[in-house]
Order: structure tokens, then C-alpha cells, then sequence
């Protein structure tokens, strides 16, 4: 006889959403309080290395200086992977127009790529007088590669009977385009986006470090300078971890985004 | 032979196919003359076939992995361009297809369809593209669901449906547009024996209902004497027609034909085909 055993509630830590948030989370705590464990037992000066406590504190009493550097910062990531976001795609579609385009200028995006942005960061900071828009090019340079690499990839990566059947009903390029290559894309863009948003910002830290900018155009990486010569480690931790933050929020905000626009069909976001 | 006494003679003959029709006079929808296709590698997919298709025939090519019947059925879309000889849809070259009134419709072997979009708006795209918009559309989308079984899944996307289903929307999408001919790449390859002996039964329902002329791609001789009016054999290397075998078995043709002898005698009929061919390929 077939007897049904009956369903045991689940336990609240096995939900994949939960588990995603509290495992990653406790992980933290654990480091943190190890971190704190280790500089207390050992008695390790903060200009050494600050425990977390006294880095936290840092971050409370200099937040007059590392807030509007933290904004500024931020200005120059957001700027920057909204110009690689945009000129990014519009390559891309150029690319997806011939292969004869790609072929011409795929190597000098390549190029871009591999040119180191410390390399070429003092050139555009002298051809541009604009502080906030040199440091805008230096670190949309920075991100630029994977949303024209990943977006070309995905334009291209379309069923080829979906597309035969896009022929048979004699669609024009722009229906293609529209109702094919770009749904089609949107896995290939958002995977690029996770990339390119960290990216943004580490070509802003950077571009800051070259160009070094005082007043009031300083952002996180030029209060790390000014630490590092003033031997004020806290400071420059609790600098460190606001940009490692920033990092993780737009990593999360752009896994957010890619969930709510594919979440619903593509098995990536399942 | 001047190319002017070429282009002359070429002339006459569309004239002759356009004032003769065939003989039992039932025009032919797709007339193939001579038409063969060598790939750009010099790969020979096909030999010249000739072949005549009559309008509201079903017709199944049947044969081994790289005998052609792919080809030729792409070719017959106008997805793949012959090399050689002519391809004719009701008297016209095949871009004169949309000139004369007529459609057609393919499905593939995989349902291929849009995965971010429902059951309904995967239908529904085939009439946008076609410019068929508002009331119009949604009534012919509702009616070919119905038509399918799927009306109470048309909010659902792809990857909530089985195989089976998922294969009927691809099905749908092809009849929404009231093709005169319906080409389909074995699209119940990959489905399980239960639900592709159902879907066979379906498609000949529909094939009925709606007087369309089939080329259907397969390479099971069971599926291909249960459907077909006529099997064109295909063999490979190189890929050529071996065989025109008509199924003189009257319709509606229920399940039980499949137990029935003469069933049995058709398939041993088809297998002996095949086999010939391809002992004459090691030959």
C-alpha cells in the first residue's frame, strides 16, 4: 500500500533566499569579530592596523570629510558606467550591423581594454580641463569593454530558427532588432553590467589616484592618499571599506535590476 | 546555344508550366526541376530532384541523417537558395510567394520559441509581423489555441509547458497566419512515442480541416505511413530522391490503422527502400 508521508515544514534556513543573505552575512561577522579578536590579543597598534571598532568610529567622527568624498566618488562611478552603459550598447549595435564593422574595430576595443588606465589616465587629465569629466572618461575607458563584448556577444547569440523565422515573415532589420536581438541580449547586457558597475568604480578610484585632484573635487581615493601620508590608517581603512561597500551595493542593485527585468524566464536568475 | 536563345527557352517553359497544368488537373504548389544544391565547401547536400507537389497534398520526406530532406525542405522555404535547376510555388519563383497571395509556414525541429514572451504573444507575433494588429489578432490568436488545446495556457511562458505543448505553440504560431503551406523539420523528433503519436493524430485533424498542402520531415517510417498520402525516400551521400511511394489508405486515419497489416506491409515497403539505397551507397 502507498502511503504519503506527510510534508515536514521547512526549516526557515534552507530558503534559497534567506540562505543567500544570512550565509554571506554570518561569514561577515565571523571575520569581523576574528579581525577584532586578533588586533585586541595582540595588542596591534591602529596605526598598523586599526581593529574594526576603531575603524567604525573613524567612519562616524571623519564622516564630515568621507561622506561628501564618498558622493563625489560615487558622481564619477555613476557618470562613468552611465557613459559606458550607453556608448557601450551603441557600439554593440554598430558591431551587429556587419561583420565587416566588427572585424574593422573589434581589435581597438581590445585595445582599450588592455591599455592599462594608469597609462594613459595623466594624457587625458592633461587634454581635459574638466577635472569631473576627465575622471568621468578615464573610468568609462575602464568599463567600457565588457558591455561591448558581452552586448555584441549576446546581439549575436540569437537561435538561428528564430531568426529564419523572423525571415520567413519578412521582418525589416529594425523588427529583428527590436523584437529578437535585444530580448535575446538581455542575459548577455546584465551579466555585463554586474562587471562593468564594479569596473566604473574602480577606474574613478584610480583616475582620482592619478590625477590627485584637492578642494572640493576629492573623492574617496584622494582621502586615502592623504592618510597614507599623514599615517592616519583608520581613516584610510574606513575610506577602504566605503568604497568596498559601494562596490557590493551596485553589484546588488544590478543583480536587483537584472531579476526584475529577465528574472521571470530566464533560468539564470532562478 | 547563345544566352539570348537560353533566356528564350527558359521563357517558353514557364509559359508551357503556366498554360499546362498537370494532367490530373490538380495544379502542383511546388514544382521542383532539376533543383540540387552544392554548399560553398563543394559539400553536395543534394543531387537534381524533381519532384511535383500538389496543392492540399501531405507529403513526407523520409530518410537518413544527411540524405538532403532538410535542405530540400529550407530550399522549399526559400531559407536555403537551390545551386541549380528551378523552384516553383504555385507556377512563381519563390520570392514571387507574397505577389501571389499565397504563405507558408515553417516548423522546425526544436519549438524555438521566444522565451520571455507567453504562449499568446508568441502566437500573436507571427500576425504583428505580418501587420495584423488589435481585435483581429486576438481573435485568430484565441481560435488557433483553441484549435491546439492550449486556450487555457495562453498567459503561461515556454518554460512552463512540456515538450508536447510547447510543440503545439510552435504549431499554432505556424497556422495563425492561414499558411497554404505548412513545412515542418521533424518537429516531433524529440518528443516521447505517446505524445508524438497524439500530435501526429492532431496535425492530420488540422491538415483536413484547413485543406493546407504539408511537407513533413522525418526520418521514422511508422510516422511517415501514417501521414502521408505520398513518402518521398531520400538517401545520403550524396543526398537524392530514391523513391515515390503512395499510401493509398483513406482519411480520417484512426490509430488502429498502425495495428492493421497493410500498416506493416507500407513500413516493410519503406524499410526495404531505405535499405536498398543504402547498401548501394557501400556498394
Amino acid at each position: 500500500m502507498n502511503t504519503i508521508a506527510p510534508n515536514p515544514k521547512r526549516p526557515w534556513l534552507s530558503h534559497p533566499r534567506i540562505r543567500k543573505v544570512i550565509v554571506p552575512a554570518a561569514i561577515a561577522v565571523i571575520l569581523l569579530l576574528l579581525w577584532q579578536a586578533v588586533v585586541t590579543a595582540g595588542k596591534v597598534p591602529e596605526y598598523i592596523f586599526p581593529s574594526p571598532l576603531v575603524t567604525l568610529n573613524t567612519l562616524y567622527e571623519d564622516w564630515g570629510l568621507l561622506g561628501p568624498s564618498l558622493l563625489f566618488t560615487l558622481k564619477i562611478t555613476l557618470l562613468s558606467f552611465l557613459m559606458a552603459t550607453v556608448v557601450g550598447c551603441g557600439i554593440a549595435f554598430l558591431f551587429v550591423q556587419s561583420r565587416a564593422i566588427e572585424t574593422a574595430f573589434f581589435p581597438y576595443a581590445v585595445l582599450l581594454q588592455v591599455t592599462p588606465i594608469v597609462a594613459i589616465a595623466p594624457l587625458i587629465i592633461i587634454w581635459i580641463d574638466n577635472t569631473v569629466l576627465a575622471l568621468v572618461v578615464c573610468s568609462t575607458l575602464v568599463a567600457l569593454f565588457p558591455i561591448i563584448s558581452n552586448t555584441t556577444l549576446g546581439l549575436r547569440s540569437v537561435s538561428p530558427n528564430l531568426l529564419a523565422y523572423f525571415k520567413l515573415r519578412q521582418a525589416s532589420r529594425l523588427q529583428v532588432l527590436w523584437r529578437l536581438r535585444i530580448p535575446s541580449a538581455l542575459p548577455y547586457f546584465f551579466a555585463a553590467l554586474k562587471i562593468a558597475s564594479g569596473l566604473s568604480l574602480v577606474g574613478a578610484v584610480v583616475a582620482e589616484f592619478v590625477a590627485g585632484t584637492g578642494g572640493s573635487n576629492t573623492g574617496l581615493a584622494y582621502q586615502i592618499l592623504q592618510s597614507g601620508y599623514q599615517l592616519n590608517i583608520p581613516r584610510m581603512f574606513a575610506a577602504l571599506i566605503l568604497i568596498s561597500l559601494t562596490g557590493v551595493v551596485l553589484f546588488i542593485a544590478m543583480s536587483i535590476l537584472s531579476k526584475l527585468a529577465i528574472g521571470h524566464w530566464h533560468e539564470s536568475e532562478n | 546555344m547563345s544566352i539570348n536563345a537560353v533566356i528564350k527557352a527558359f521563357d517558353h517553359s514557364e509559359q508551357m508550366l503556366e498554360e499546362h497544368p498537370q494532367n490530373d488537373g490538380v495544379a502542383p504548389a511546388i514544382e521542383l526541376l532539376s533543383t540540387d544544391k552544392v554548399y560553398n565547401n563543394g559539400t553536395r547536400a543534394l543531387l537534381p530532384v524533381d519532384l511535383k507537389i500538389k496543392q492540399g497534398e501531405f507529403v513526407t520526406l523520409l530518410g537518413p541523417s544527411g540524405c538532403g530532406k532538410s535542405t530540400l525542405l529550407k530550399m522549399v522555404a526559400g531559407l536555403e537558395e537551390p545551386s541549380d535547376g528551378r523552384l516553383l510555388l504555385w507556377r512563381k519563383p519563390i520570392n514571387q510567394l507574397a505577389n501571389n497571395g499565397r504563405t507558408l509556414s515553417f516548423v522546425f525541429q526544436e519549438a524555438s520559441l521566444m522565451a520571455w514572451h507567453s504562449v499568446r504573444k508568441n502566437v500573436r507575433l507571427a500576425l504583428e509581423l505580418e501587420g495584423v494588429k488589435g481585435k483581429e489578432a486576438d481573435e485568430r490568436v484565441e481560435k488557433v489555441l483553441k484549435l491546439v488545446g492550449l486556450e487555457k495556457f495562453s498567459e503561461a511562458l515556454p518554460k512552463e509547458l512540456s515538450g508536447g505543448m510547447q510543440m503545439r505553440v510552435s504549431i499554432a504560431r505556424g497556422l495563425v497566419i492561414k499558411p497554404d503551406l505548412l513545412l515542418m523539420d521533424e518537429p516531433f523528433g524529440a518528443l516521447d512515442e505517446i505524445t508524438r503519436y497524439k500530435l501526429d493524430s492532431d496535425l492530420l485533424d488540422l491538415w483536413q480541416r484547413n485543406g493546407l498542402t504539408v511537407i513533413f520531415v522525418t526520418h521514422s517510417i511508422h510516422e511517415a505511413v501514417f501521414l502521408s498520402q505520398r513518402v518521398i525516400v531520400m538517401a545520403a551521400r550524396p543526398g537524392r530522391v530514391v523513391a515515390d511511394i503512395k499510401i493509398e489508405e483513406p482519411f480520417p486515419r484512426k490509430a488502429e490503422f498502425r495495428m492493421q497489416p497493410r500498416f506493416t506491409e507500407y513500413a516493410m515497403q519503406l524499410h526495404d527502400c531505405l535499405v536498398s539505397a543504402s547498401t548501394e551507397d557501400e556498394l
